[in-house]
């Protein structure tokens, strides 16, 4: 960028709207949900909060629900495992032989969100059925250990790689794309062979789009309750499930906050672990 | 066998791309289906009573008219708050500018059960009714980082001679910002727009928690989908696809002979 950046009042006036919103009603909340997180019951009035500071919300929360939260992160990366091996090929075809048609393709990545999430996933239903193909041939070769896959972990999983996977093709993409072809002609030209050159050449340059693309799959996908929802049984519930029950149903806002701060202060660590090797200019 | 492995990248990528849309196709095919219980999940028989008879089930069309009223309201302020922050940010320099970069980036890498549980937590705190304004201000606040994100990636891409040569030709920085930036970011910002309206649209998690009792799209298919989801469901959201499909595919073809017309002369 060539154009000299001025510093002037401008430049704060265009901030402050849009940042006083975010700070409001993004960073505020985060006080207020680890205040409601600390909270004691009213002696004798049941389902009523008094603010307090009972860490025990949290021991208590961990104890009983650890099991979803474990649930959660083995979900979400075996997920974004699978996401990351489904995506890489089709991001690297749009990226060095898409041509002129790359453009096309990406709106063909991004175009089912159009379609309802929840109708998509609930689709799935339909696709997985008892009776259908897919199940079928899986039963043939004696691989599911429950004879289906609707209402297991296992379609929760598939549920969830589907759902995330244009967070994965876009940044991966967006990688490649700024690989310089050459690099790859060179490394041919002199003899490597085409493993030895994804190993080498491709695959590293890569990194910041696997990086951008794993943590922009597996932050929404450990905290889903859609596809569990959905898909599973109540044997696979995740922590979003228990969090939304606790919060809606059971009106207990103390184990529910608790829940929701673990889970967000267990997301921020892997985000500023990225941070720091990247950089936040890098993030946008 | 040769030429199996010279195009095998190619045809994994037609796969994944099948993939992609198979739930998409279940869905239209479905909005032709008449379910013989109340689930709407293997093919019956052919009908297009849903097709000709869109609001045929209460709920569905009043839901989906909340959603994008909704959809609207949050889109033209997040657009505007966002469009605003990205001309801070790549034209102003500014003190604090990691910590805006970083209240920018949180909002799309938090979970959406954190931040609707988040934001229900103050309201309930401020006791503020639940409904379509809460509803409303966490839409806002969840899109506003996309539209940075797109309208900064315009802004970045654009050639500063042509503001320069406005300069030179002297015009003032009112008329600059009119007459040639304004029109040269608008395709970045309508994109941005689309994005937040289809983010807003389809909302369920955040929307569910700050909702109350108020029923948007999304939160009424949640609620049929224990009952049984009504097969205008489907075709109204296959008409949603289509309809967004058609827009944004015309306007890269619009794009597309832009440029080629830019080209030949």
């Amino acid at each position: 960028m060539v154009v000299a950046k001025r510093r002037s009042r401008t430049g704060y006036l265009l901030l402050f709207p849009g940042m006083t919103w975010l700070a409001i009603f993004f960073a505020i909340p985060f006080v207020t949900l680890f205040m409601t997180s600390l909270q004691e019951p009213v002696p004798g009035k049941m389902g009523k909060y008094q603010a307090g500071f009972q860490l025990s919300n949290y021991t208590n929360a961990m104890a009983e629900y650890w099991p979803q939260f474990l649930r959660s992160f083995i979900y979400a990366g075996i997920a974004t495992l699978l996401a990351l091996v489904i995506a890489y090929p089709l991001a690297y075809f749009i990226a060095m032989k898409g041509g002129k048609w790359r453009p096309l393709l990406l709106v063909l990545v991004i175009a089912p969100s159009f379609a309802s999430f929840l109708l998509r996933t609930y689709a799935w239903r339909t696709i997985l059925a008892d009776e259908g193909p897919i199940t079928s041939f899986f039963n043939a070769l004696h691989l599911l250990p429950d004879d289906r896959i609707l209402n297991t972990g296992i379609a929760v999983v598939a549920g969830l790689t589907y759902n995330f996977l244009p967070f994965m093709i876009l940044p991966l993409y967006a990688a490649l794309e700024k690989i310089d072809p050459r690099l790859i002609e060179a490394s041919s030209d002199l003899y490597s062979s085409a493993v030895a050159t994804f190993r080498k050449i491709t695959w590293p340059l890569s990194l910041p789009g696997v990086v951008a693309g794993t943590l922009l799959t597996f932050i929404p996908a450990a905290g889903d309750y859609i596809n569990a929802e959905l898909l599973g049984s109540t044997k696979d519930r995740m922590i979003g499930n228990v969090i939304q029950t606790n919060f809606i149903e059971f009106r207990d806002y103390p184990t529910a906050s608790a829940l929701s701060f673990v889970l967000m202060a267990a997301i921020l660590v892997m985000v500023f672990t990225y941070i720091r090797r990247a950089g936040t200019e890098d993030l946008l | 066998m040769r030429w199996l492995r010279r195009n095998l990248l190619g045809i994994i990528a037609i796969l994944v791309l099948i993939y992609l849309f198979i739930p998409i196709a279940v869905v239209a095919i479905l909005s032709f289906n008449k379910p013989s219980g109340k689930f709407n999940i293997s093919w019956t028989q052919f009908s297009t009573d849903a097709w000709t008879n869109l609001c045929g089930v209460p709920g569905v069309c009043s839901s989906f008219a909340t959603s994008i009223q909704i959809g609207i309201i949050s889109t033209v302020v997040a657009t505007a708050l966002g469009t605003m922050i990205a001309f801070a940010l790549v034209r102003y320099r500014f003190r604090g500018r990691s910590t805006t970069n970083l209240l920018i980036f949180l909002p799309m890498a938090t979970p959406e059960v954190v931040m609707g549980s988040s934001l229900l937590a103050l309201f309930l705190n401020l006791r503020f009714p639940l409904g379509q304004w809460t509803v409303i201000i966490a839409h806002i606040m969840f899109i506003i980082s996309f539209v940075v994100v797109t309208v900064k990636a315009r802004l970045q891409g654009l050639d500063p001679r042509l503001e320069e040569a406005a300069r030179d030709l002297y015009a003032d920085p009112k008329s600059t910002f009119r007459y040639v930036t304004l029109p040269l970011v608008a395709p970045g910002i309508a994109g941005a727009a689309l994005l937040g309206f289809s983010l807003s649209f389809d909302d369920f998690i955040i929307s569910y928690f700050n909702a109350g009792t108020l029923v948007t799209f999304p939160i009424f298919i949640w609620g049929a989908a224990q009952r049984g989801i009504p097969v205008q469901v489907n075709a109204l959201a296959t008409l949603v696809f289509v309809i967004a499909l058609l827009v944004v595919l015309s306007s890269q073809l619009v794009n597309y002979r832009r440029r080629k017309k830019l080209m030949s002369t």
